[in-house]
């Protein structure tokens, strides 16, 4: 049931070249049989002011937080999310977003703790299909609802806890929010001291990689050989590694974790959604500044 | 005994019942029409966005500039800036714009911190995206108190929060 996967050259040299797919080729699918497309990002409403046709939007705050307890929600009301959105288990998911696709990326990884096999994201995310003068409407396609099964959430593999980044010290931890954060200098808001974090700095031992270096201006992925020139040859990682990523809650991670894991075949790459809004405000555990 | 809730200027507060008279997704809607009715800015302003205060709690760049006329109610007039990408937070500044334009100063100082929270919006768009529009608020009357020499409440207190 699932779709080809985009053979564009620059995708073949990546990892796990079936979890992107190009402008081009989604224009190209548009309306297949098995493909959803889902909209999802950091403006609630940006989805209503256009997007791709037949795309729907998914949105991290409201479907795929817990509304109370700081977590993601569970395998029933995933399942309505899908559910409600027409997917199935062996539906092809292809998730664009704004800024660079983070939330696209960050819905992404949600979708792998609940193992949906076949889910990608589309390169460049909405900016480039805009930039590229493609169609877009305002028309909220009719969905005929699926049964989505209720798989239980998998938080083992590719996110970490608090307790999990303690007994990680030491190992390789990759920090990817802009250098003022990670040396704690933006925290002296003079105006808004209750924002954010109690302390500035960051986790002992992490290397500092923005996130967007990942990104070319038009918010597409970097080659291979450049991601591996940036976090391979410059920041020593390798493949082998179990590594942790982390920003301020999690999102901007998600981009990271994806190259990591899809673009360079990391293996063991965990996302630490609690990320510098958890450590910062955490009694006792170690910063670094 | 219970705190009875600061009263809302008479704009604020009926746009707050159309908020609540309909459902989430109308709110959302509403909330779309607010940021596609909000008034660009002015020749003096437009291209000029170092004459505006960038509003931080934004994650999206917000910038915004209060004037307040010499006349006996020392009517407050409010500008804008907010990128077509962040619908959310243009709706936002429309909201403020809506409920504040044209009012005299005192009654801009006199809108309690919690009007944000209103709109029944915490709900609709998540509590964690309401920063924005209290920081707006906030932003608003300090520029306010700074243009009529009006000292501020309790600011000794927050410095030590």
């Amino acid at each position: 049931m699932s779709l080809p996967q985009d053979t564009a050259e620059k995708f073949a040299a990546y990892a796990h070249p079936e979890r992107l797919v190009s402008t081009a080729w989604l224009a190209e699918h548009l309306g297949s049989e098995g493909l959803v497309v889902l909209e999802s990002d950091e403006d609630v409403l940006l989805y209503d002011t256009g997007h791709i046709p037949g795309s729907l939007k998914l949105d991290w705050h409201t479907d795929l937080n817990d509304p109370v307890a700081r977590d993601y929600v569970d395998g029933a009301r995933f399942a309505e999310v899908m559910g409600e959105r027409g997917i199935s288990r062996d539906t092809t998911v292809v998730i664009y977003g704004d800024k660079n696709n983070w939330w696209a990326a960050y819905a992404l990884w949600v979708m792998t703790l609940f193992g949906h096999p076949d889910v990608r994201l589309l390169d460049g995310g909405r900016a480039a299909w805009v930039a590229q003068g493609r169609e877009m409407t305002l028309e909220v396609p009719e969905v005929t609802s699926t049964t989505y099964p209720v798989v239980e959430r998998d938080d083992t593999g590719v996110r970490a806890f608090k307790e999990d980044v303690l007994a990680h010290l030491g190992k390789p931890l990759v920090d990817v929010r802009s250098p003022g954060e990670f040396s704690g200098e933006l925290l002296h808001m003079p105006d808004y001291p209750q924002e954010g974090a109690m302390r500035g700095g960051h986790i002992p031992g992490a290397k500092s990689v923005p996130w967007a270096r990942a990104a070319n201006d038009d918010g597409t992925f970097r080659t291979r050989e450049e991601l591996e020139a940036i976090y391979q040859q410059e920041q020593g990682l390798s493949p082998e590694d179990e590594v942790v990523a982390y920003c301020r809650i999690g999102e901007r991670s998600s981009h990271t974790w994806f190259v990591l894991t899809h673009l360079l075949g990391f293996d063991a790459v965990r996302n630490y959604d609690g990320s510098w809004t958890e450590w910062g405000n955490a009694v006792r555990v170690p910063v670094e500044r | 005994m219970t705190d009875t809730p600061t009263a809302l200027p008479t704009a604020m507060s009926e746009l707050a019942q159309d908020f609540h008279a309909v459902s989430q997704r109308e709110r959302l809607q509403l909330l779309l029409e607010l940021s596609q009715e909000l008034p660009a800015l002015p020749p003096r302003y437009a291209g000029q966005l170092d004459k505006l205060e960038r509003v931080d709690e934004c994650q999206s760049p917000v910038f915004l500039v209060v004037e307040v006329d010499d006349d006996a109610d020392r009517t407050v007039h409010l500008f804008f800036d907010a990128p077509a990408e962040a619908p959310t937070t243009k709706g936002f500044a429309g909201i403020l714009h809506v409920s504040l334009d044209g009012l005299p100063a005192a009654a801009v100082l006199g809108v309690p911190d919690d009007a944000p929270y209103r709109f029944g919006l915490a709900e609709a768009v998540s509590p964690l995206r309401m920063r924005g529009m209290i920081g707006m608020l906030s932003r608003i009357k300090r520029q306010v108190r700074l243009r009529t020499d009006t000292p501020a409440a309790g600011a000794a207190g927050q410095e030590h929060r």
